[in-house]
């Protein structure tokens, strides 16, 4: 089997070529949770890439839907669609548009609108309790929604509904489009407030395959309430000069220097 | 026979409201989810603390199993419905329209209808219908801020009965529809044997003259208009126009041809709603004079219903004098033949 820190570098390496070929979609906060979504992809949730609306399916939600670029090139690598589709990203006419649309294999929702991907979770999450299926959903949040009231409102839902089939994860990259959470509108702490509302909180080091694991693993083992994860993660991680500089944030091409520097960094040097 | 097996006796045979009861839509809400609730385990209710105030509490005390209560909170019971989906079982939204459908107006343009869930969103409070709770509640913009999504179907029953045939429709329809529902008591129109099918107006008065074309509360009221107008010598066809989208085009266009003249009345604002629809469904294939009876791009008020429609211009008397307008608008043959 394939070594996590493996998988996670070669999702680097197709989300940056992807979004060099479009010409945009958001490197920063597609490189902050690709730890994450190799976890999810590769070892935690139960899925089959053959058949990928099997009904007791472990479903997955990315709210921060503008780091797609990191999702689509996980699917690919996971086999739910060809890796040459890939190159399409963001263009007429293709699948993989530039927000996650739900007729690609292996998307459960539509997101790209903050705030929407918890609430479709809990609707999972719901539906699985009246089907008394035991599949589980994992939801990927950004900072950007827990700015957004209807991520609070499904905050209040999950927690009094007692959903121990859900998981939120927040890729606390401590950015957001336009500069730094913490002078935006800062929501933290968040840990208070969403035990407060009845979840089990567990803040890990999102970049620590370790930890994710050991997460997950506890998110399994509590009964009666979701469990919140707080990631903290570093935007643009793995590529030395997009880590913490905003500018990676949104529709920022690559230069043919900047996409060899970053490559050379993943160890694959651009002939 | 318990009382509990002759509540589902009851449920088995459905029952419908006489010809001339005042029934409100939020009533046949209640009883078709109900009897529906009976006999198929695939739908459930997501509320927003309104199944009172829109006819479902019934199916609440009866099925409280099958209610999810989402609180204050509509924007999250929209998106959750879309994800509810995935699990094929049915997600039915209720709620008051300005709340159900504007406030969660985005999550259902972009949760549920772009990527075309299978979700129902039932709504009363609609129009000045509402009466005295004003503006706030009575929404007048929900049929041009439903019909501009696509994916969308948008139904509207126009009495207690169409309502308890349209329901089944809609839930086994798939994808996602928006359903007007009503508040205040409403002449019962259809009998029991009325069909509905979704996109298909019907004839509910025949007529060569002019074209009523009504929806919800204004059916009933088009067709005393008809009378009044007969009794002028003024045969007009009534339209039932009971799904604002997909628009029953051959009938629309066919009373267009053979009328020479319409007349459009709704409880909304004249901008967007039916009224809208068929002008651009006319003034693309077949246009002829349009009069819209229709709130005047303006905000409700308190008051009563009956009232209401009076200050509003929605009474059979205004659809009247609109037909009247649209007939004297029509260009007379003659002299489009002299011409030539």
């Amino acid at each position: 089997m394939e070594k996590p820190e493996d998988i996670a570098r070669n999702i680097r390496k197709a989300l940056l070529t992807m979004i060099r070929q479009a010409g945009s979609g958001h490197p920063g906060g597609s490189l902050s949770c690709v730890e994450i979504l190799t976890c999810l992809y590769f070892q935690e949730m139960n899925i089959r890439h053959e058949n990928p609306v099997w009904m007791d399916r472990d479903r997955f939600v990315l709210s921060k839907g503008h780091a797609c670029p990191a999702l689509y090139s996980t699917l690919a690598l996971k086999g739910f669609f060809p890796m040459d589709e890939l190159d399409n990203f963001r263009q007429i006419g293709c699948r993989l548009q530039g927000h996650p649309d739900a007729t690609i294999p292996g998307i459960e929702a539509v997101s790209g609108s903050l705030g929407m991907g918890l609430s479709q979770g809990i609707g999972m999450a719901l539906g699985a309790k009246c089907l008394k299926s035991g599949f589980r959903v994992y939801v990927l949040l950004g900072d950007g929604d827990m700015e957004e009231g209807n991520t609070w409102e499904a905050i209040m839902a999950a927690g009094r509904f007692g959903l121990d089939n859900l998981v939120a994860i927040l890729d606390s990259n401590e950015f957001q489009g336009d500069g730094p959470v913490a002078s935006q509108m800062d929501y933290n702490p968040v840990g208070e407030k969403v035990s407060a509302f009845h979840w089990r909180f567990l803040q890990i080091d999102g970049h620590d395959f370790k930890q994710i694991e050991d997460a997950f693993r506890e998110a399994r083992n509590n009964r009666g309430k979701p469990t919140f994860i707080q990631a903290h993660t570093v935007k643009g991680k793995g590529i030395s000069f997009m880590e913490r500089d905003n500018s990676w944030h949104g529709s920022r091409g690559l230069t043919d220097q900047e996409y060899a520097r970053a490559m050379l960094e993943l160890g694959e040097p651009v002939l | 026979m318990s009382a509990r097996e002759n509540l589902s006796m009851q449920d088995i045979t459905l029952k419908y409201w006489k010809i001339g009861d005042n029934v409100s839509l939020r009533d046949a809400f209640g009883r078709i989810l109900c009897h529906l609730g009976a006999q198929r385990s695939d739908f459930f209710l997501f509320d927003a603390d309104v199944a009172g105030g829109t006819g479902s509490k019934p199916f609440v005390e009866r099925f409280p199993d099958r209610v999810f209560q989402f609180g204050i909170a509509e924007q999250n019971a929209m998106a959750a419905a879309a994800g509810f989906t995935t699990t094929k079982l049915i997600p039915v939204v209720n709620g008051f329209a300005v709340f159900a459908m504007m406030r969660s107006h985005e999550q259902f343009r972009t949760a549920v209808a772009y990527p075309n869930r299978n979700v129902k969103v039932c709504c009363s409070h609609v129009g000045v219908d509402v009466g005295p709770d004003g503006a706030t509640a009575q929404m007048l913009e929900d049929l041009a801020v439903a019909r501009s999504i696509p994916n969308v179907t948008v139904v509207v029953p126009a009495d207690a009965n169409e309502f308890m045939k349209a329901f089944p429709k809609v839930l086994d329809h798939q994808g996602p529809v928006y359903m007007r529902i009503g508040r205040s008591p409403a002449p019962v129109i259809f009998n029991s044997e009325h069909e509905f099918e979704i996109g298909k107006a019907t004839v509910v008065h025949t007529g060569k003259d002019v074209s009523i074309v009504a929806t919800g509360v204004m059916v009933a009221r088009s067709l005393e208009a008809a009378q009044i107008l007969k009794g002028k010598g003024i045969s007009a066809r009534v339209i039932n126009l009971s799904t604002i989208k997909p628009l029953d085009e051959d009938t629309l266009l066919a009373a267009a041809r053979e009328t020479g003249a319409v007349v459009t009345a709704e409880d909304h604002n004249r901008l967007g709603g039916m009224g809208g629809a068929v002008c651009e469904l006319l003034a693309q294939n077949h246009p002829v004079p349009v009069e819209m009876v229709a709130v005047n791009d303006r905000f409700g008020c308190s008051g009563e219903p009956a009232d209401l429609a009076a200050f509003f211009g929605l009474t059979s008397g205004d659809i009247t004098e609109a037909a009247i307008k649209a007939i004297l608008r029509k260009v007379p043959k003659q002299k489009f033949h002299n011409r030539r």
